[in-house]
């Protein structure tokens, strides 16, 4: 956990320093934004865990000599089979198709991706098979 | 269904059949694990939330398109070779250049590593039951199917398919310099493999950071996993800026927006910015992958642990950190950018690209190597890099670039960094991976011709369009005049261009001889050393029924080799006090 918030904290702070480097070599605004937006990047997800990393104690997973059996109890809760990424994909791609082609597909994809939202939602809710 | 995973047991090696009886990899029809719940055939494959799956559905479609993008390319080499050629017309050509870019860059070269290899064996190096977010990586899936789909129907429709380039510079891209459903379809491409892009680097990045075996610190995952969660966070970076401008440039050509269009007040360059604050870091997406892949596969084949395991780390997060620093490189000759700046962050990306190679050779040096074919595609994949490499450093100083820019010289440089990973590192890997994933071996003879004819054509093919850009060849020109002093050129290139089409034959043939007639591979057919190689090939579903314990970052041949153990500098060195006492020592160790 300490690693992984350092690492994403650290890729915040090296494009906030290259950001205001450029910005008061350049004065380019384009470049200056998409810099300061990667430095966002990095730090609200790097702070956020850095935050936790000190509330929770050590993981398993960052302890060098751990045991494989402290690994216990569950890992996490995995998805089985699910039609509703592949339904979800299409209305996506209808929809872009939507752009090009006219309105005419904009019922097809607004029906996927509907049937997809409402679909995948039962699904992780009831813990089934759908 | 939804499943709950329970960890694998420990295994060590004083009970190699495992704790109940049972070797690593022989799982029985007892074992809840290996039993997969679900539809079976092609609905197996369309509702299939198992990363294995999803990375060969992944690696299948991006190898049919790195053929399609192949012919394209082929019938470009033949236009090219005879000056006055009329083989295809210029609309077609304009055309061809396009996609073969788009498919090559957007459509194969990333997503073979991220989601196919990466996909398969990323959440097996770090000893993950699946990737963090099973659904939205079949998500991923479908949208870059879809996307492909989508780009290459530019064909069918009326004006064909587009025809600005894979940078679809403005002004050049707007409605009336391009008009037509191709051009908007391609765009829509992009936006779909964008997010799909996206969804795999947020699953990548959760299954490295949280999802790994315990033992395995982040200083244990395997060099090829690290540079997927360095290209995971690099696809975060850069695929939301390239979304934004397509969408920018949807809006110019369809919504009358003048974002990019001096008309209405708004700025061509800066798309320039906006694609290559993307398109720089996209080359970094597409090049680390493939430095990972070959980073795992030196030590296999000189049978020595990673030399500077850590100085590769670093390197490799170098490397991301300032490419996302030198995207106005590609625009040196706009006269708007700051050429010290961008030249300066641009050569230092050669000291940790640089360090990479040291600690390659470093690996293998004193090694005992032995010449199989991931280790030669390998080898080839330095070689080429390295060309590709020290003329990108050429590139990166400013007078160079303004003598060569929009020459072959470019396209050559390019064309060898990009197959140099993308081609032979990328094979590379698949050779290596190969076994594990589909439980057969590849021929190593046929793979050789491959690599052979494949290194010989590759030099024929580029060597020559430096040259021919230094005498001044233009890129995306379907003609030239036979004074130009440029044929001759141009016919070694297309002969090598021929040659490399050639070598995927054998590679072809490969694929056909291993499916009709396997040969077995066994867990660990090359004697790896990452966590991959302990379970079976193919492995079952959730991965692993036992892990060894992980002690250092090759735990795999620390359990099948305890009396060569990785020992680890700043720890303490285990003094076996009994060598029958196999448990104590890997414990101190």
């Amino acid at each position: 956990m300490r690693v992984s918030a350092v690492f994403l904290a650290g890729t915040g702070i090296f494009f906030g320093v290259i950001g205001l480097v450029y910005w008061f070599t350049s004065y380019e605004d384009a470049g200056f934004l998409m810099l300061m937006g990667s430095a966002l990047l990095g730090l609200l997800p790097g702070s956020y865990y850095l935050w936790w990393s000190y509330k929770m104690k050590p993981q398993p997973d960052d302890d060098p000599h751990a045991e494989v059996a402290e690994g216990a109890g569950a890992v996490d809760s995995f998805p089985g089979s699910s039609i509703w990424p592949f339904i979800l994909g299409m209305g996506a791609t209808f929809t872009v198709l939507t752009f090009v082609f006219g309105l005419w597909l904009a019922p097809l994809a607004a029906a996927l991706i509907l049937s997809a939202a409402i679909g995948v939602t039962v699904e992780s809710r009831r813990g089934g098979t759908v | 269904m939804t499943t709950t995973v329970e960890p694998p047991e420990l295994i060590t090696p004083e009970e190699p059949d495992g704790p109940d009886g049972h070797a690593p990899g022989t799982h029985g029809g007892h074992d809840e694990h290996a039993h997969h719940q679900g539809p079976t055939g092609i609905l197996n494959w369309i509702t299939s939330t198992d990363h294995k799956v999803i990375g060969k559905s992944y690696m299948i479609t991006s190898l049919v398109l790195f053929f399609i993008a192949g012919i394209m390319a082929l019938v470009i080499r033949v236009q090219l070779a005879d000056p006055t050629s009329s083989l295809v017309s210029f609309q077609t050509y304009n055309e061809l250049f396009t996609m073969h870019g788009s498919l090559m860059l957007y459509l194969f070269a990333g997503p073979f590593a991220f989601g196919g290899l990466a996909n398969y064996i990323v959440p097996l190096q770090v000893g993950a039951p699946d990737m963090a977010f099973p659904r939205l990586n079949a998500l991923s899936y479908w949208l870059y199917l879809g996307g492909s789909i989508t780009m290459l129907s530019g064909f069918l429709v009326a004006g064909g398919a587009a025809s600005y380039g894979w940078v679809a510079y403005a002004p050049l891209s707007n409605a009336i310099n391009s008009p037509g459903a191709g051009a908007d379809l391609w765009l829509m491409a992009l936006g779909l493999t964008g997010f799909s892009a996206i969804f795999t680097g947020v699953n990548l990045a959760a299954t490295i950071f949280y999802l790994r075996a315990p033992g395995m610190t982040m200083f244990r995952v395997p060099i090829f996993s690290w540079n997927m969660l360095v290209t995971g966070i690099l696809i975060l970076i850069a695929f939301p800026v390239l979304f934004g401008a397509v969408v920018m440039l949807f809006c110019d050509r369809h919504f009358g927006t003048h974002i990019f269009t001096v008309q209405g007040g708004g700025v061509p360059v800066l798309w320039q910015h906006l694609f290559w604050f993307f398109g720089h870091p996209e080359v970094y997406i597409l090049a680390l992958p493939y430095f990972g892949m070959v980073t795992d596969i030196f030590p296999v084949f000189s049978r020595k642990p990673l030399f500077g395991y850590k100085g590769m780390v670093f390197a490799t997060m170098s490397i991301a950190a300032l490419s996302t620093g030198v995207w106005a490189h590609h625009m040196f000759t706009t006269g708007v950018v700051l050429l010290p700046f961008f030249s300066l962050l641009s050569y230092l990306i050669a000291v940790p690209t640089g360090i990479k190679f040291f600690n390659w050779i470093g690996t293998m040096w004193g090694g005992q190597l032995s010449f199989q074919t991931p280790m030669l595609f390998s080898i080839g994949f330095l070689f080429a890099f390295l060309m590709g490499g020290v003329t990108g450093v050429l590139l990166a100083s400013p007078p160079v670039d303004f003598m060569t820019h929009d020459t072959y010289f470019v396209v050559a440089h390019f064309h060898q960094v990009l197959i140099g990973t993308s081609v032979f590192a990328g094979f590379a890997g698949f050779y290596f991976w190969y076994p594990k994933m589909f439980g057969r071996m590849l021929r190593d003879n046929l793979g050789k011709w491959h690599f052979w004819a494949l290194f010989v054509g590759f030099w024929l093919t580029f060597m020559p369009q430096y040259l021919v850009g230094l005498y001044g060849m233009p890129r995306r020109v379907a003609d030239y005049l036979p004074s130009n002093g440029w044929t001759g050129l141009n016919v070694l290139s297309t002969i090598g261009a021929f040659v490399i089409g050639a070598s995927f034959l054998f590679f072809l043939v490969n694929l056909w001889v291993s499916w009709r007639d396997p040969i077995a591979a066994g867990d660990n057919p090359w004697d790896g050393g990452g966590l991959e190689w302990f379970t079976s090939s193919p492995p079952p579903h959730h991965n692993y029924t036992h892990l060894p314990p992980i002690r250092s970052e090759r735990p795999t041949w620390d359990y099948n080799h305890p009396e060569h153990r990785t020992i680890h500098t700043g720890q303490p060195v285990p003094v076996p006090a009994d060598a029958s006492d196999g448990k104590e020592t890997v414990g101190a160790n």
